[in-house]
């Protein structure tokens, strides 16, 4: 059986006992303020975020278990630290967000609406794709969210490809490209890393390190499991995050932007998270412990210890539970409004294939 | 409020499965996470968590049951502060809208294909290589629309490795011109990345054997995206460079793709034949919408051919064109194979046989009525493709005959293909391997009866 990720020595501070890692400069940085200095508010908001996509989650792999969703279905529960950390540090129509088919989380972190996600998972014609793509194939251009891709590591050359577009614009924004510890396997995120280095591409590359490659634990799939030195070889600074604490993502979020914008480049980002669920709908857990998941669920848990901390802060309790039954009746509305679309018609079928007739 | 528990689907073809062992009982309390039961399915047993918290109320049904309808209410949850929940029939939940048999939807025909726009009386030809007219394309559209720019290996510096993009770095700079590493996946995919981002690329593949390294962004990622988005998110790039057997560089540089791209809806595929197609057809790419996959031929880059001296000359994609009138017999073709057929007709008009020759032009979407109103007139068809013989378009093109041109056909149709081997390097033998025209000679021949 391998080790839980998070019983890894170095999860909590990777990088500082590594002198002859060149390119931790951002992660000197970073570790100098290793939190984020939130507001109440902020990080109410934070919560509220993470809150929501782990209802959302939790309802669609109801609805899955129900017949209404079908196919593939990845659950982003226990890694919404990651995506919310992270994208409340960018600049919503300004800054592109793109993720593989692990993506309603990150929907969900850019403030697109439940309804629309959940009726594409239920196929409807109200869904963001028009039912068109399912659970691994959304997209909002109006949010600059750019999917939803299905091929483990394709996202990161697109990825690379919008911060080419960002680049070449000249509109100030920069492109944030996630994929997991799976994807980092595949040639072509290397390929990747290499052209956007060689250009100065604003990009950031972040790896959502959740211990598993579907059922492969990291120490069976990867020769190098600190993610974050994956860039040495292009010269891209790396840094290492636990990304089961939102304000510590933050604070990473913060450093890397601010490099990035001052046109110095990609950076590569670990964020060390775990899912609680299987990798899809469909998978045996055979491969961890119950121990293991139930660990993290009850020591690491992202939401509860945001919770915890706004408890400490002195944030009142109704004004959380507040929180949580409106998240609630948000989920469950988005859920009604998915389960009562209509399908699409079958003119559908023929449409969107080109956009020019010829 | 009591929530019941539905026998849940663990995979996307689960049907039923086994109730194999409960882990809890009634009047455990339980919370999110916790493993409530063990469900077989015909892959594996699986364990099916709490998503709620509450007080297990009922377990309706018992361990060990088989078949258990996926929807079947298996237990009941009361929430916080309920009473013991009156029993609940088990049902089956009503099944997402299927139950009607989809009604196929008629595709929509398309509205008749434009003609290629009429040459103006009086208008300069000039003397243009292939080369130079896709390079002029190229320029001329840089110029118009500033999201157009061109990336691959050896662009900018070398000038391009068949010197198609000469040039264009001196008068476009190295920001529009860009030379790329050798990484074919990487580069299709920033390429398409940029273009979902609103930009113009021209993706250069030194050749389309390359390409094969990148095909994965070129269908799962630009073609298919319009679609999977419904429509939101497009994909305006052109993938170009040569493509088929050059000469005598072995079987891993000499392959058409052309049947590869044209199987695939979302993509466009054009591979045009003379100087004017070429310029006037990549001009139309690059102001598309949509991906298109532009096939050139390194052994026709050097060929001059007559093109009209127009400010903005652009020619409609899908449409073919007749190279050359004829009433005995129809030579269909594209690309390369043009110039054997029109070799060919040459020769057959000695004989007495006049042949129709039609340049297919756009492959994807591919101009069936000009085939059809070809075959009506002459009967006879002849399909010439430099290209493997089997799942080519030359077998797509025989389909389209057989479905709607069967009562036109005196004869069966015939194709003319390379051999069905990897391109040999020894001279002789990729001679006998490629078609030429005396093989289009030899199989109109037969088709005529002759």
């Amino acid at each position: 059986m391998a080790k839980p990720a998070t019983t890894r020595k170095t999860a909590a501070k990777p990088a500082t006992s590594d002198e002859n890692f060149a390119l931790r400069s951002l992660q000197d940085a970073y570790e100098a303020t290793p939190r984020y200095d939130a507001s109440d508010e902020e990080l109410l908001k934070l919560y509220e975020q993470m809150v929501l996509i782990r209802r959302f989650e939790e309802k669609a792999g109801q609805l899955y278990g129900l017949g209404l969703i079908g196919g593939f279905c990845h659950l982003y529960i226990g890694q919404e630290a990651v995506a919310v950390g992270l994208q409340s540090a960018l600049v919503a129509g300004q800054d592109s967000v793109i993720t593989g088919y692990r993506d309603h989380g990150h929907m969900l972190a850019y403030g697109i609406d439940p309804k629309l996600i959940m009726a594409e998972l239920t196929g409807r014609a109200a869904g963001i794709s028009r039912g068109k793509g399912g659970s691994m194939h959304m997209f909002s251009t109006e949010h600059k969210f750019y999917g939803g891709h299905g091929i483990v590591g394709a996202q990161v050359p697109l990825g690379a490809g919008l911060a080419f577009g960002h680049k070449y614009s000249e509109d100030g924004g920069l492109c944030m490209a996630y994929f997991g510890d799976g994807a980092s396997n595949q040639g072509q995120v290397y390929e990747a890393f290499n052209m956007a280095a060689l250009w100065n591409l604003p990009v950031i590359f972040v790896v959502e390190n959740n211990g598993y490659a579907m059922g492969t634990a990291v120490k069976r799939g990867s020769a190098e499991t600190q993610f974050y030195r994956r860039g040495t070889a292009f010269r891209i600074p790396g840094m290492h995050v636990n990304g089961m604490d939102v304000l510590e993502v933050r604070a990473a979020a913060e450093v890397a932007v601010k490099h990035v914008r001052e046109g110095n480049g990609p950076v590569l980002m670990e964020l060390q998270t775990y899912r609680y669920r299987g990798h899809s709908m469909s998978d045996p857990a055979k491969y961890r412990s119950r121990e293991e998941v139930q660990e993290m669920r009850e020591k690491h848990d992202p939401i509860d210890a945001a919770k915890a901390e706004l408890a400490r802060r002195g944030v009142s309790e109704d004004r959380i539970k507040e929180i949580d039954k409106q998240i609630r009746s948000i989920v469950n509305e988005s859920a009604d409004f998915a389960e009562n679309s209509p399908e699409p018609n079958m003119p559908e079928l023929y449409t969107d294939i080109l956009v020019e007739s010829y | 409020m009591s929530i019941e528990l539905k026998m849940p689907a663990l995979s996307p073809t689960m049907e039923e499965g086994t109730l194999a062992k409960w882990l809890v009982k009634e009047g455990d309390e339980v919370k999110s996470g916790d493993i409530l039961a063990e469900i077989e399915t015909d892959k594996a047993t699986m364990e099916f968590e709490a998503v709620d918290e509450g007080v297990i109320g009922q377990i309706l049904v018992a361990e060990g049951t088989e078949g258990v309808k996926v929807g079947t209410v298996i237990a009941v949850i009361a929430g916080e502060g309920d009473a013991a929940p009156a029993p609940v029939a088990a049902a089956p939940v009503a099944a997402p809208a299927e139950a009607a048999a989809p009604v196929a939807a008629a595709r929509p025909v398309a509205a008749p294909r434009a003609a290629d726009p009429a040459v103006p009386a009086g208008t300069n030809m000039k003397t243009s290589t292939v080369r130079e007219a896709l390079r002029d394309a190229m320029a001329e559209e840089m110029r118009r629309d500033g999201r157009v720019f061109v990336m691959g290996e050896e662009v900018a510096e070398y000038q391009g490795a068949y010197k198609v993009t000469q040039g264009l770095l001196e008068e476009f700079g190295p920001k529009r011109v860009i030379d790329t590493p050798i990484t074919e996946y990487g580069f299709a995919g920033i390429g398409t990345g940029a273009a979902m981002g609103g930009l113009r690329p021209v993706v250069e593949f030194m050749t389309f054997n390359f390409a094969m390294q990148a095909i994965d962004h070129i269908i799962n990622s630009a073609a298919k995206t319009n679609y999977m988005s419904g429509g939101q998110m497009r994909c305006p790039i052109v993938f170009r460079g040569p493509n088929g057997a050059a000469s005598r560089v072995g079987a891993q540089h000499s392959q058409n793709y052309a049947p590869w791209y044209a199987n695939v809806p979302g993509l466009v595929v054009i591979a045009p034949y003379d100087a004017s197609d070429a310029k006037g057809l990549l001009k139309a790419a690059i102001r598309s919408e949509d991906p298109v996959v532009f096939l050139e031929n390194e052994l026709v880059y050097g060929r001059s051919f007559e093109l009209p001296e127009l400010d903005d000359h652009v020619l409609p994609i899908g449409k073919a064109r007749i190279m050359r009138e004829g009433r005995d017999v129809t030579i269909v073709s594209y690309s390369i194979g043009v110039g054997f057929a029109l070799e060919a007709a040459e020769v057959l008009a000695g004989e007495g046989i006049e042949a129709e020759v039609l340049d297919l032009r756009t492959l994807r979407p591919l101009d069936r009525e000009a085939v059809l109103t070809s075959l009506a007139k002459t009967n006879r068809l002849v399909i010439a493709e430099e290209g493997w013989p089997t799942c080519s378009i030359a077998s797509e093109v025989m389909a389209i005959c057989m479905e709607d041109g069967f009562d036109h056909l005196d004869a069966p149709v015939l194709r003319v293909c390379d051999e069905d081997v990897p391109l040999p390097y020894a001279a002789n033998l990729e001679k006998a391997a490629i078609i030429d025209a005396a093989r289009i000679v030899e199989a109109v021949r037969k088709v005529c009866y002759r």
